[in-house]
């Protein structure tokens, strides 16, 4: 941001104050959750009254991490969302990455058509193909409690696409025609000149990504029976729904649940929060 | 979009001059495919992609919702006779399908303009901010991030007949308490999704705020406009593109609603009073096995974000005067 120099109208200190407040104020309550749920995978009886939520160190426990385990492999599940991302993402890295190269810097007859359609493919309620695609892929195909079949609905993002060909757009022109002068194919103008170039999309790509199969609950939860193959969302969730009540402290080991599910992604977007910004992801959507 | 086309013309013009290029534009596949028929090669995964998850299903969609369709094992060969619009007048008079589109409604009444006023209001407040900005960034988008499921556990916690929210309001806590009264149900899941979602609306504001010329902001000061008034008068229409995405994506992710009304309600309840017609599909499609009465539900329901997509696109782009 740079040094803006005040001028008539600008905000006045009452209103700069305001703004803070409001900020600190949204902040507040966007991340009070997440502290909450941490405060609550730790207490040894669920005290929901105001002094419950600060630690206790009478009230704190390991427990409940274990009475999850107990009840949701916490590790399979982790094991499973693993699997089913990295497809995912590996997916959008390979073929999302060639799409957005050949939209950006290659000419063909029907460019237009193919942006036009990640576009559109972004509004498609998603939801809407659930029975198509689970009448093809768990009926049809029998991919059911399949990796594949987890993969196949989610394996190129449309959006990173979008986002990729939005990289290449920026890489000056003359970079590739120079490549090409000196006798560069075009298979080694991606690999060594394009790619190169457009590292930082990686990083972006792959987190945006990311949060979508990991995230995701009612395709997987569609199509595995088996409790080994199930992500963990599906898994946890499972728990929330049938077994919670039959426990002694059930929000204890659900908060606990929760927590694992959460905290590889909350750090990943921590770590890598300057490759989240807003240009790219507008971009990506409205291309 | 626009900048697709445009940029490239001057290469091809200047390429057929000479006599190797003009050759070259005559063999058949650059015909065919175009100047860099590469091109297609490098898409061709990804347009296999959509045509197998995403078209082709949607006219598997059409064709199950037209046929008395079940489940069989894979290879079997079944007779599957077509219906014509019976799964759809099944669909339009079951009270519970009715309901769940009121539901939807809303959700969206509340969901909607909550969503677009509290992003504007944040991303402005966050623009101009110089302090704490990336902090401030991040605490709005880890809602966005995390998982359905996971949160889901935390407003169960927060929302519960004895959780904070009910002890800190005391006698003003509704009763039955809220994801369990059929008034509140539905409202709290619209709250719900809002918190959830808003930082990736906020970010998308941010974005359309940096396209918004600083010219703009000094000649409304020069005019005499305080703070709030060159807000109304330049940061909302100036924003307005973002707006109409906003108010599309927000509707799309309305009508796929599933996951709260699952978990946070326990299967759209009390009563059908939080279900979403998605939920109803899954009810009836794969536990109840009717995927012809599900496909009509989804064909209806997407019918109904087309219809509200344009009349939002009429009324808050401005191209109706």
């Amino acid at each position: 941001m740079a040094i803006r120099h005040r001028v008539p109208g600008q905000l006045t200190r009452g209103q700069s104050i305001l703004r803070g407040v409001v900020l600190f104020v949204g902040a507040v309550v966007f991340l009070f959750p997440f502290y909450y749920m941490v405060i609550g995978s730790l207490q040894a009886s669920p005290d929901t009254s105001l002094g419950g939520a600060f630690p206790n160190p009478g009230n704190i426990t390991g427990e409940n991490y274990v009475a999850i385990n107990s009840r949701v492999n916490l590790f399979q599940g982790l094991l499973s969302s693993s699997i089913f991302t990295g497809g995912v993402v590996l997916g959008t890295v390979v073929f999302g990455l060639l799409a957005g190269y050949a939209l950006a810097v290659l000419q063909w007859r029907g460019r237009g058509a193919t942006f036009a359609l990640a576009l559109l493919v972004q509004v498609v309620p998603f939801q809407l193909l659930m029975i198509p695609l689970y009448v093809m892929i768990a009926r049809n195909y029998g991919l059911a409690d399949n990796y594949l079949g987890m993969i196949l609905p989610f394996f190129i993002n449309s959006t990173a696409v979008v986002i990729f060909r939005q990289y290449f757009l920026q890489v000056p022109k003359e970079l590739f025609d120079a490549a090409r002068i000196d006798g560069a194919g075009d298979f080694r103008l991606l690999w060594q000149v394009a790619i190169p170039l457009v590292r930082p999309a990686l990083v972006t790509v792959v987190l945006l990504t990311f949060i979508g199969p990991w995230n995701e609950f009612l395709w997987p939860f569609l199509i595995t029976k088996e409790a080994s193959m199930q992500p963990l969302a599906v898994s946890l969730a499972n728990y929330i729904s049938t077994v919670a009540a039959s426990t002694a402290n059930p929000y204890g080991a659900m908060l606990a649940g929760a927590v694992v599910l959460a905290a590889p992604v909350v750090v990943l977007f921590i770590v890598f929060q300057r490759y989240f910004i807003s240009t790219d992801i507008g971009s990506g959507v409205k291309g | 979009m626009s900048s697709t086309t445009g940029v490239r013309p001057a290469a091809e013009t200047t390429g057929s001059r000479g006599p190797v290029s003009r050759r070259r534009r005559g063999s058949l596949t650059k015909r065919v495919f175009g100047k860099h028929p590469l091109g297609w090669l490098l898409s061709a995964p990804y347009l296999i992609f959509v045509i197998a998850v995403f078209a082709y299903p949607l006219v598997f969609a059409a064709y199950i919702s037209l046929h008395d369709y079940f489940f069989s094992a894979p290879g079997a060969t079944v007779d599957r006779p077509f219906t014509g619009i019976d799964n759809y007048v099944t669909a339009l008079t079951d009270p519970r399908v009715l309901r769940s589109f009121g539901n939807v409604g809303i959700f969206l009444l509340i969901n909607v303009p909550l969503t677009v006023v509290l992003s504007i209001v944040l991303a402005s407040a966050l623009n101009k901010v110089v302090h704490f900005r990336a902090f401030l960034r991040v605490s709005y988008y880890v809602p966005y991030v995390t998982a359905s499921v996971a949160v889901v556990g935390v407003w169960l916690f927060l929302f519960n007949g004895g959780g904070l929210v009910n002890s800190l309001l005391g006698p003003l806590a509704p009763d039955p308490s809220w994801l369990i009264n059929s008034a509140w149900a539905m409202p709290t899941i619209a709250l719900f999704v809002t918190w959830k979602q808003l930082g990736f609306y906020i970010l998308l504001y941010l974005a359309a705020l940096q396209n918004v010329p600083k010219e703009l902001y000094e000649s409304a000061s020069t005019d005499g406009a305080g703070a709030f008034r060159s807000f109304f008068s330049v940061t909302v229409p100036g924003v307005r593109p973002a707006t109409v995405l906003v108010l599309l994506l927000a509707t799309v992710t309305g009508a796929n609603l599933f996951t709260e009304p699952y978990l946070l309600t326990g299967g759209g309840g009390p009563d059908g009073a939080s279900a979403s017609p998605v939920l109803i599909m899954y009810q009836q499609g794969i536990q109840q096995g009717k995927p012809g009465y599900a496909a009509a539900i989804g064909v209806v329901l997407v019918l109904f974000v087309l219809v509200l997509a344009f009349l939002q696109y009429r009324f808050a782009s401005g191209k109706e005067d």
